[in-house]
């Protein structure tokens, strides 16, 4: 990296330019952290550790808090019903007030899960470091940012220092070329690549998604794109800046402004992979042939294409890899060679930090609008933030949802991991537009189908795993 | 932290591979807000299997894992790591470890050692011959002796040096406070700020 005419990739740009201290001898490097996100889970401890040490937060002015993990996504104008959740609440609002630190608590327009919070306050933006005690921090990478989740102990070190030790990473890049088809959306290519390198492929990997189809993409679909990079064992995911990220960026409250838009601009304008940069890594994927895709399994690796069927794990020939599918089928209750579009569920979620924007809301509006929710199944729709909520009741999309049958709920992380009330019973299965599949993630003993919310919305009106083209038949 | 050099303790065998956190602990108890006390909550779901090996009365009082590869992956959640080391693990040993689970792992003086998929075979057969053997974690020569076997294991140097020496991350970093006071003086001002508050 000391070599100023070698051409860089734009992860070793972010790199760079925050670097506080060079490892030596094998220690990590030092890197300065931009903007720190802050939530009610990961982040008791950690103040803890700072008053057991007499430490103070070096930069409030750089941290910002908001409770999403555990809050009620109904009722939330009363007490929370659960007493562990509502001490972890008190606890943030009590470690907020002392320590100085900005929270947007529940009820407040500006509540919201923390990957939807940053972006929609402008805080989110192009050459900045975000962490975040929460592993789908990778979204923030979609504005050409790193953005990685962290630890307690590294919130800890960050509250401290507004600094993090870390080794480089290698790159790789993710190349998708080609226009994809109707019904396909960026949920659907991000399940593909990680269907394509696996739970581990992106282990000490930046990711960089790249190519005409990520171009094209809205700055909310990068986001679902940056967001699953985790999945994929990436702690990070980035696409590069251009005029649709500018464009998303301006004129939010936090975004630059005069002078400093100005200069930020011609700054981010840099920021792009250089022509001629090496990745330790390339992969490619062709938009054009993708379906929709969804997971059959208990990982987000295990996903086909929607029009395929579950597979069989004979057919797998890593045998760590075929006892993880025979489990799964297991788990799953399902019998290898069954259409993925067989598969009736018991619930629709529509939610998440991969899936909770308003777009991702008007898309499903559009198709379920009108038409009835099949019989014995349950949709459950939850905004991202309180301000995507509110801009859905303005654009009529509320009312949509419930004349056909779904609960319309307040901001949070919901059915996504089931940490308040909304969960899965045990053996129930859902189409969820969020990120994990894993055994339990829903509710003890529920079953996970990662869907794109376009996927979800046909879902809820034919009760199996469907795609929009699927519903022509349907008058 | 407390310095590590060599410990022995029981081995457990974990023949599941693609081990996520959410199995490790599951979200509903990550409510806490404590530190500790979290050993009831480690593998909770799969501690509902009867067969599940945590509850084989042999392996109860487990101090080192061997598990199969990918081991740590999903959920930052460093519960994980205080619910393993809660239950009594000090090390755990994978082919493969999800970046966020280890570095969790190093804050906490907790080891992850990576070994081949064939050595994490052959440990467990020895596990299997002889159920509650004890494995001995030699952290300065990064060696594990179980039963017959003696295998070298894989350890971020920097890591293993920190875990040595029982040194603290911020204590660390802040001997670096001028260069960070240096950055600061520096940064530009369209990066962001959280306070004062705009669009409230």
């Amino acid at each position: 990296m000391s070599n100023p005419s070698k051409p860089l990739t734009l992860a070793e740009k972010l790199w760079a330019s925050h670097l506080v201290a060079e490892g030596k001898d094998g220690a990590p490097d030092l890197l300065y952290i931009d903007l720190h996100l802050v939530h009610e889970v990961t982040s008791p401890q950690a103040f803890d550790g700072l008053r057991l040490a007499g430490r103070k937060v070096r930069r409030p002015d750089l941290t910002i808090a908001t409770e999403d993990h555990n809050t009620p996504t109904i009722d939330i104008d009363k007490p929370i019903a659960d007493l562990t959740s509502r001490t972890q609440i008190e606890a943030l609002r009590k470690n907020a007030a002392e320590f100085g630190i900005r929270l947007h608590s529940l009820g407040d327009k500006n509540q919201g899960i923390v990957h939807v919070v940053g972006p929609q306050l402008g805080l989110t933006m192009p050459g900045i470091t975000v962490v975040c005690g929460d592993s789908h921090t990778s979204t923030h990478g979609a504005f050409g940012a790193l953005a990685m989740g962290i630890g307690t102990s590294e919130v800890e070190h960050v509250l401290a220092t507004q600094t993090l030790p870390l080794k480089p990473f290698k790159t790789m890049a993710i190349n998708v070329e080609g226009t994809l088809r109707p019904g396909v959306t960026a949920k659907d290519i991000i399940l593909a690549v990680i269907a394509k390198i696996s739970t581990g492929g992106g282990q000490g990997y930046a990711l960089e998604y790249r190519g005409s189809a990520i171009r094209s993409l809205s700055m909310e679909g990068r986001m679902t794109i940056c967001n699953m990079s985790i999945e994929a064992g990436a702690r990070a995911g980035m696409v590069a800046p251009d005029e649709i990220t500018y464009a998303y960026l301006k004129g939010r409250p936090h975004a630059p402004e005069g002078a400093d838009w100005d200069a930020a601009l011609a700054y981010w304008k840099t920021l792009p992979t250089d022509e001629g940069a090496v990745f330790d890594a390339e992969v490619f994927i062709d938009a054009d042939k993708l379906d929709p895709f969804v997971t059959w399994g208990t990982n987000p690796g295990q996903g086909v294409s929607l029009f395929d069927s579950v597979p069989n794990p004979a057919d797998i020939q890593d045998p760590n890899e075929r006892a993880a599918a025979e489990r799964a089928l297991e788990y799953m209750d399902l019998k290898a060679g069954t259409p993925m579009k067989e598969i009736a569920v018991n619930t629709v979620f529509l939610g998440s930090c991969t899936n909770s924007r308003i777009e991702d809301l008007r898309a499903a509006a559009a198709i379920v609008k009108g038409q009835k929710k099949a019989d014995g199944v349950r949709m459950m729709v939850v905004p991202g933030s309180q301000k995507v909520r509110i801009q859905a009741e303005e654009e009529g999309l509320d009312k949509i949802f419930k004349e056909f049958g779904a609960e319309w709920r307040f901001a949070g992380c919901s059915m996504c991991l089931g940490m308040n009330p909304d969960q899965l019973a045990a053996g129930e299965r859902a189409a969820s537009t969020s990120n994990r599949n894993f055994e339990g993630r829903q509710g003890k003993g529920a079953r996970t189908h990662l869907v794109s919310p376009l996927v979800a919305a046909a879902t809820a009106i034919r009760g199996t795993l469907s795609a929009p083209s699927d519903l022509e038949s349907v008058s | 932290m407390e310095k590590i050099e060599k410990f022995s303790g029981v081995a457990v065998p974990l023949k599941r591979s693609n081990v996520d956190t959410d199995q490790i602990i599951p979200a509903v108890y990550l409510k806490r807000i404590t530190k500790t006390g979290f050993e009831d909550a480690l593998f909770a779901s799969w501690k509902a299997e009867p067969d599940f090996v945590l509850n084989q009365p042999v392996f109860a009082n487990g101090e080192v894992l061997i598990a199969g590869p990918d081991f740590g992956t999903g959920s930052s959640r460093e519960h994980a790591v205080w619910a393993l080391r809660d239950w009594g693990f000090k090390a755990v040993f994978s082919a493969k470890f999800a970046d966020i689970f280890r570095g969790n792992s190093g804050k906490q003086g907790f080891i992850t050692g990576v070994i081949t998929e064939d050595e994490t075979k052959a440990l467990w057969d020895q596990i299997d011959a002889n159920p509650g053997v004890s494995a001995t974690v030699d952290l300065p020569n990064q060696t594990l002796f179980l039963g017959e076997m003696t295998v070298s294991f894989e350890i971020d140097p920097y890591t293993k040096w920190r875990l040595m020496e029982g040194l603290d991350d911020i204590g660390l970093t802040l001997r670096d406070e001028p260069a960070i006071t240096s950055f600061e003086s520096n940064r530009e001002s369209w990066r962001p700020q959280t306070l004062p508050a705009k669009g409230i």
